[in-house]
């Protein structure tokens, strides 16, 4: 069943339940949750003030929310009969949003010329993962799959991409066809048999492939140096110059980022993402359409691997270092993780899932012990407030459409 | 010239016997009805004939072909589409992006021509997107093109499935109860879209509880009753028919 999908209507929302509590006893029932969690950890005394800050904070929030809706709706409405009554397809926020587009372009651009080396290495970082990300995107956001040991894939590309270069000798540009071309048929090969189940089982088969990968790096001793892991890797070259300056690795990440949202962004407006989406909605009404869908399902799988793939030859030459330490269960779970808080099957929300896991225990570097547990206590929020994640998932012929008639039904 | 022919078909599953032995024969450009009881087995046949199911025994011929055992994806492509006794709609996509899905497989792009968005790609993709659309004002739903499919009203949301299913350009179209859980008025315009079907040179079966749908526009009845074909005939044949009778109000005493 595609149960993370209904969780989007409303009518199905599991907050419903919750709604039906009164709207002072929620924000009080959470935060007591939230302050029980820290409890064992900072005392009876730091746990009660975290209580009594967060439920004045939620319920302040609430109120501000339901202040702010109406509003909303009303400027959306007078906004949508303006363009009816202007035949005109776009209003003048399109040209705002525009600006913003060109100011976001133009800083993304000069992060090297301002940034400190500290924070340029976490955006390349960054970059890697939303590459990932877009990968498991395709596989959970677009066709429904649950897929916990995507890693295996980052895993297989960066190893390929290590053997390659350090055995073999060939460079980056050689290496990299090979080592994609070598995932994505292992994408192939896990999604031949696994495909023939559903759901939960698939979920389990494939962290069950994840770690098997995992546990055969650390033990092949006489190939991958088991945990000692592969040093020594190349950074890759243009034009005959080595990548070695951070800045320049950068701008190289971000070429590869660009093209993987560009690629996936066009598959998903046409008719292999259409046939996708049908299979993570209704796979029986799918295949009474004519859909195949379990070449489909393996197309997905395939894609998505592929830019594990890449990903995974970015990240060790970028590191000229792997072990299987990088690849572990809980890597998996972080890029589900940013695809599910940035909104399953939203290309910009999964850019905007992964800088925001990425960037935020960074950030949250300060208070060291207890930042993955205020991570998790976030993504329990954002999951009670915004089960849809950040973005909303755009229809897919949003593109196609526009110029067409009309408003867009879902904005 | 007989369209499908079904010889023996035989469904078991385990010890039930949903389907036994049913014959029949569909002419091209006809409308066809089953008919029966609750449990009779009319939704299993319609899923064997769809590939859904693996019939236990017999055969389906499809234009003097046998296709018993295809994909269901093999069977749309041959001509045969379907509609659903609980609608299965792609919820989170438009009413306009459910039909063109259906056309999947009349159409050909593969990964390079999306990434690339060349000649071919665009005209395929404006020729969906204008072929869809009269699918869609076909069954009325013009004014509905970008709303969900889930926000459609009860008897849109069954008008949708046909759009569905004619998108597929079938030359069979399986409907599975169209009128269940309508209203008179809703009824009547349904019958007016099937006999449409029909006059688009479509051979239809409907499985359908409605007597007044089923006496009204089918030319032929096939009636079940546990798994076996009780009776065949006219309407007039068939309101007739003891056998039929004593299925639906049982034996007289």
């Amino acid at each position: 069943m595609t149960g993370h999908r209904t969780q989007n209507t409303d009518k199905k929302s599991p907050g419903s339940g919750f709604r039906a509590l009164s709207s002072i006893s929620r924000p009080v029932i959470i935060a007591l949750w939230l302050a029980l969690l820290f409890l064992p950890f900072k005392g009876i005394k730091a746990a009660s003030i975290l209580f009594a800050v967060l439920s004045t904070f939620i319920f302040l929030l609430r109120f501000l929310l339901d202040y702010i809706k109406p509003l909303k709706e009303k400027l959306h409405d007078a906004r949508a009969h303006l363009t009816k009554r202007l035949r005109i397809t776009s209003f003048q926020t399109e040209g705002a949003s525009l600006i913003i587009r060109y100011l976001l372009l133009l800083f993304i651009i000069s992060v090297p010329f301002f940034a400190r080396d500290y924070f340029i290495d976490i955006a390349i970082l960054a970059g890697i993962y939303i590459i990932l990300a877009q990968g498991l995107n395709v596989v959970v956001g677009f066709a429904g799959l649950l897929n916990l040991g995507f890693v295996a894939f980052y895993a297989i590309g960066a190893y390929a991409y290590a053997l390659l270069n350090t055995k073999l000798g060939l460079g980056f540009w050689t290496s990299l066809p090979l080592s994609v071309g070598l995932v994505t048929l292992s994408g192939f090969i896990l999604a031949v048999p696994a495909l023939r189940l559903r759901g939960d089982y698939l979920a389990i088969v494939t962290l069950g492939f994840g770690e098997i990968v995992r546990l055969v790096l650390n033990n092949w001793d006489s190939v991958t140096k088991g945990p000692n892991g592969i040093g020594g890797i190349e950074p890759p070259y243009l034009f005959g110059i080595s990548l070695n300056g951070l800045s320049h690795y950068y701008y190289f990440i971000l070429v590869f980022v660009a093209l993987s949202v560009f690629i996936v962004r066009r598959v998903y407006v046409s008719r292999i993402g259409r046939a996708w989406v049908a299979i993570r909605e209704d796979e029986i009404a799918s295949s009474s359409i004519g859909i195949n869908t379990t070449a489909y399902k393996l197309y997905a799988f395939a894609f998505g691997a592929f830019w594990a793939g890449v990903a995974g030859v970015l990240f060790a030459a970028k590191m000229r270092f792997v072990s299987p330490e990088s690849f572990t269960f809980m890597e998996s779970v972080l890029i589900l993780c940013m695809v599910i808080l940035g909104g399953l099957g939203s290309i910009p929300g999964v850019i905007l899932g992964a800088i925001i896991l990425v960037m935020l225990p960074e950030m949250l570097r300060e208070i060291q012990l207890y930042r993955m547990l205020a991570l998790g206590s976030g993504l329990v929020l954002l999951m009670i407030f915004r089960p849809q994640g950040l973005f909303r998932s755009s229809p897919l012929t949003r593109a196609v459409l526009r110029g067409g008639k009309g408003v867009s039904f879902r904005s | 010239m007989y369209l499908l022919e079904v010889r023996d078909l035989t469904k078991h599953f385990g010890g039930i016997r949903a389907i036994e032995e049913v014959r029949f024969r569909v002419r091209e450009g006809s409308i066809m009805s089953i008919i029966g009881p609750n449990g009779a087995g009319k939704t299993t046949l319609f899923n064997c004939l769809t590939g859904l199911t693996r019939p236990t025994k017999g055969g389906i011929y499809f234009l003097e072909t046998e296709i018993t055992g295809f994909q269901p994806n093999n069977i749309v492509e041959i001509g045969i589409a379907r509609t659903f006794q609980n609608i299965r709609l792609f919820k989170e996509m438009s009413v306009l992006e459910n039909v063109m899905v259906s056309q999947h497989c009349r159409t050909r792009s593969g990964l390079f021509p999306s990434i690339l968005r060349n000649k071919t790609f665009k005209r395929e993709e404006q020729t969906i997107r204008e072929k869809a659309m009269e699918y869609i004002e076909f069954v009325g739903l013009e004014d509905f093109a970008e709303t969900l499919a889930s926000n459609l009203p009860y008897g849109s949301q069954k008008r949708l499935e046909i759009a569905r299913a004619i998108a597929t350009e079938p030359r069979l179209i399986l409907l599975d109860e169209p009128t269940a859980g309508m209203n008179p008025q809703e009824t009547s315009e349904m019958m007016e879209l099937i006999k449409r079907l029909q006059e688009l040179g479509k051979t239809i079966i409907l499985i359908e509880h409605d007597m007044r749908v089923v006496m009204g526009i089918s030319e032929n009845i096939v009636v079940l009753d546990h798994g076996v074909k009780i009776a065949e005939g006219t309407p007039v044949d068939i309101r007739k028919n003891p056998l039929v009778i004593e299925a639906y109000l049982g034996k007289e005493h």
